[in-house]
């Protein structure tokens, strides 16, 4: 069998998704004799133009960690998808949008003002911003356009599979490269995973009747390391993220915060944890659900905390 | 004017790009280290809960989010005013040191010392981690996976995740350490000293009998006479958890020693229109441009600026090899910006000491690890030294401990003038007209700059086999004249 061609590239991102595909260990050395990796511009040395010069679809498969936030992603995304048969939205910003994704509560001159004036520490009277092109006397230089917002891949070009995570867990990952490796990819548009329900799923914490009457912000409690966080009144949003993850968080005494995304069936995340969390505050009094609920200081930022840009609300609106 | 372009340079966290600007006698013009891109931490962490801060701004980066994890966590014990329990301050800093055993070890031996271990003009398919585990032979290649992979092991077991660890709250840690796990933890402390001195034995072989390597180290082409920066304790040695942050002359004389919530009246930062990265220096001295010496604000950070700014180590053995480099190299402070790589291997020995030492406190496996804070939070600053220096977190929330402001002078960033100097100076002694632009030569150029190990996002992403940077030489029209790969 001839060895598949596999691309590996990063956009807005952290690193972790290297890291986390780095985990899979000796697995990695597996993942090389069946494929030739052609483009890894951390790695090897394959230049953008030499990607430029594959024919089209000439890439097996293309793994795409990152979000879309300045112009050179926006290009290499779209090149990618050309040269690749298979597209795999790898990790939660190529997937949703993830972190990154939470500059869309804002816009392009807010981030900047903020980052090259008003920072407390940025001395920067003349009030110089970076520019794309710029003469210095040597010559020009040039730099990406920075974008109003953030998209994810999904929203920027065909995507067939995704592998969720803020990183990807290791058996996640591997999950999708045996797949692949093996011919035995699930049908297109698959999130691919070992559980596609909850993270509740994955979690061995007790529960019982999901009933609160307050919400605890995480430094207000030691919760019991037995029982399911939510009846405690921690926000643990396990119930409506995609499990596969093992549920590391809830078993070192923190909430999920979302990061494997929606579970199956699901569009809108945040909007899901919101009426699942309707449904277990313990009050039929709505003045009293009103005042529960003002105890979260910020809906946005934590039930969209990895997919905002993914999400029906995409953002907010600035005016 | 003909331009040499460097881009991508690899294992920056994110995309790095370098221009060499040569006139046409050949003379290096100018050079300038570009970083394009931005994500704009410091205005989406507004609205966000404090305490969601050790989780959200590790996403900064991958490769050390166990660094912002820290800075952030402790920025939030000074915002709520309130106290760790003393076991949870340990198990902090056993945390800490088992991540920069991990991260030390990396660079050293993938990143950084190819260069040494297998020389600056090697075949680029030899000067990688294969090529280092072909010299230095199979068993240390092994030793290396193994230290990583059982420090990740630490990391995994208190911070709960592998990558983007979730154990830092005000007031402590979610998790603590049980009588089973300490006793991994000492094993595996025992273990990384030993890979600590035999990493000290395998510099003291392989580059401090070489002399050609020695006379490399101290060439005028990779020194530059700066201020040092970098956290210190009560008795001025380094500390990578907590301390002052103490900044020294060119001289080695102290020039200030300051508290986190100080640090506003010390480190300012500089914009230039060609860059998204910021140029932090020294306020009091003020920003004079790319230029080193004592009325240049410009400042360094990580490995030896730590040890520069410091009287010393606070492990034995440490201490020893601190002692050794700076007998070997003249005194302090040491200005050549090659020895940071010696730094690094005495710093990752400390770190396995201290991991040692707090693996065998009497209170490490105390349950007591949680202070629930109940004072109003106002503003925080939390400072740590990452790997690649001084890392400062500065948050203001509202009464209901919700950011309104966030500031962040992120580790590397420090470096950034000094990074932009060294490639300049390395460029200029090295390029010379009529010379021929080798591999090697370019491969040099390099060298000035993989010292500060810019590689947030880097190191392991090295695959074996294949080079570290790829470069094209163009002519002034822009045509590709020469290829390096």
């Amino acid at each position: 069998m001839a060895k598949l061609k596999v691309a590996l590239y990063w956009a807005a991102s952290c690193g972790g998704c290297e890291i986390a595909q780095l985990q899979i260990g000796d697995k990695l050395l597996k993942l090389v004799e069946a494929a030739d990796i052609v483009f890894w511009p951390v790695a090897i040395d394959v230049k953008y133009k030499d990607v430029e010069a594959m024919p089209d679809k000439s890439i097996d498969a293309c793994l795409f960690n990152g979000a879309i936030r300045n112009s050179e992603q926006e290009h290499m995304a779209k090149m990618l998808r050309e040269k690749a048969k298979i597209m795999i939205a790898y990790g939660s910003c190529a997937y949703e949008g993830c972190i990154p994704g939470l500059a869309n509560l804002f816009n392009r001159q807010m981030i900047f003002d903020r980052a090259y004036i008003e920072t407390e520490s940025t001395d920067n009277k003349e009030k110089i911003f970076p520019q794309t092109s710029y003469k210095v006397p040597e010559g020009e230089l040039v730099l990406p356009e920075f974008y109003d917002t953030v998209k994810s891949l999904r929203q920027t070009v065909d995507v067939d599979y995704v592998i969720p995570g803020c990183p990807p867990e290791e058996k996640t990952t591997w999950l999708a490269l045996e797949a692949l490796i093996e011919g035995k990819l699930p049908p297109k548009g698959t999130v691919i995973t070992h559980n596609s329900r909850a993270v509740c799923d994955d979690c061995p914490r007790k529960r019982d009747v999901k009933k609160i009457k307050k919400v605890y912000r995480n430094y207000e409690i030691i919760p019991d390391p037995e029982i399911c966080l939510l009846e405690q009144g921690l926000l643990c949003q396990g119930i409506s993220t995609r499990g596969g993850c093992g549920a590391p968080c809830p078993q070192a005494n923190m909430p999920c915060t979302g990061c494997y995304g929606p579970v199956a069936g699901v569009i809108d995340q945040g909007a899901h944890f919101l009426s699942a969390l309707a449904s277990v505050i313990d009050s039929n009094d709505p003045e009293e659900i009103k005042r529960i609920i003002a105890d979260i200081p910020d809906p946005a930022g934590s039930f969209y905390r990895y997919s905002l840009p993914d999400s029906l609300l995409r953002g907010a609106r600035i005016k | 004017m003909r331009k040499i372009t460097i881009d991508p340079i690899t294992r920056l966290e994110g995309h790095g790009k370098i221009e060499i600007f040569l006139n046409d006698k050949g003379e290096v013009e100018n050079t300038y280290f570009q970083v394009p891109e931005l994500r704009g931490f410091e205005k989406f962490s507004e609205g966000r809960p404090a305490e969601e801060l050790p989780q959200i701004t590790q996403r900064i980066c991958g490769v050390c989010p166990e660094a912002h994890h820290m800075a952030s966590t402790k920025a939030l014990d000074d915002l709520f005013h309130t106290d760790p329990p003393s076991p949870a301050k340990k198990l902090r800093e056993l945390f800490y040191s088992a991540f920069y055993v991990t991260d030390h070890t990396t660079h050293f031996y993938i990143l950084g010392g190819p260069d040494f271990v297998m020389g600056p003009d090697a075949p680029v398919a030899e000067r990688n981690i294969l090529g280092v585990i072909g010299k230095v032979g199979l068993e240390l290649g092994g030793a290396v996976i193994k230290i990583r992979m059982q420090n990740h092991h630490i990391i995994h077991m208190l911070g709960g995740r592998a990558v983007h660890p979730v154990f830092g709250l005000p007031g402590g840690i979610s998790k603590g350490l049980n009588e089973e796990e300490i006793k991994e933890v000492q094993q595996i402390a025992k273990d990384s000293v030993e890979f600590g001195k035999l990493s000290l034995k395998v510099f003291d072989d392989i580059v401090l009998k070489n002399k050609d390597y020695v006379d490399m180290i101290v060439s005028d082409a990779y020194t530059h006479r700066t201020y040092y920066m970098g956290l210190v304790d009560e008795k001025n040695r380094v500390n990578f958890y907590d301390g002052k942050v103490r900044v020294v002359d060119p001289e080695g004389k102290e020039f200030a020693k300051y508290a986190p919530k100080e640090y506003l009246d010390h480190v300012a930062e500089h914009v230039e229109p060609w860059s998204y990265v910021k140029f932090p220096f020294l306020k009091k001295v003020g920003w004079k441009g790319f230029v080193d010496g004592k009325d240049s604000g410009v400042f360094r950070v990580a490995p030896l600026a730590r040890l520069n700014a410091a009287d010393g180590m606070a492990t034995p053995l440490a201490q020893e090899a601190y002692e050794k480099m700076y007998s070997t190299l003249g005194g302090k402070p040491v200005h050549h910006t090659l020895a940071m790589h010696w730094a690094r291997l005495i710093e990752l020995l400390y770190a396995a000491e201290r991991l040692e030492e707090l693996s065998q406190d009497p209170e490490i496996t105390s349950t007591n690890i949680r202070t629930i804070p109940t004072a109003v939070p106002d503003e925080g600053v939390g400072i740590v030294e990452a790997p690649r220096g001084t890392l400062t977190h500065h948050y203001v929330t509202d009464e209901r401990g919700v950011i309104k402001k966030a500031n962040l002078i992120v580790a590397t960033v420090n470096n950034a003038a000094a990074v932009n100097m060294s490639i300049n100076k390395a460029a200029r002694e090295l390029i010379k007209p009529g010379k021929e632009i080798t591999e090697g030569l370019l491969n040099r150029i390099e060298m000035a700059w993989r010292p500060y190990d810019l590689c947030l996002a880097c190191a392991t992403h090295n695959l074996p086999g294949h080079p570290l940077l790829p470069m094209e030489v163009y002519d002034s029209k822009g045509k590709l004249i020469k290829r390096y790969s």
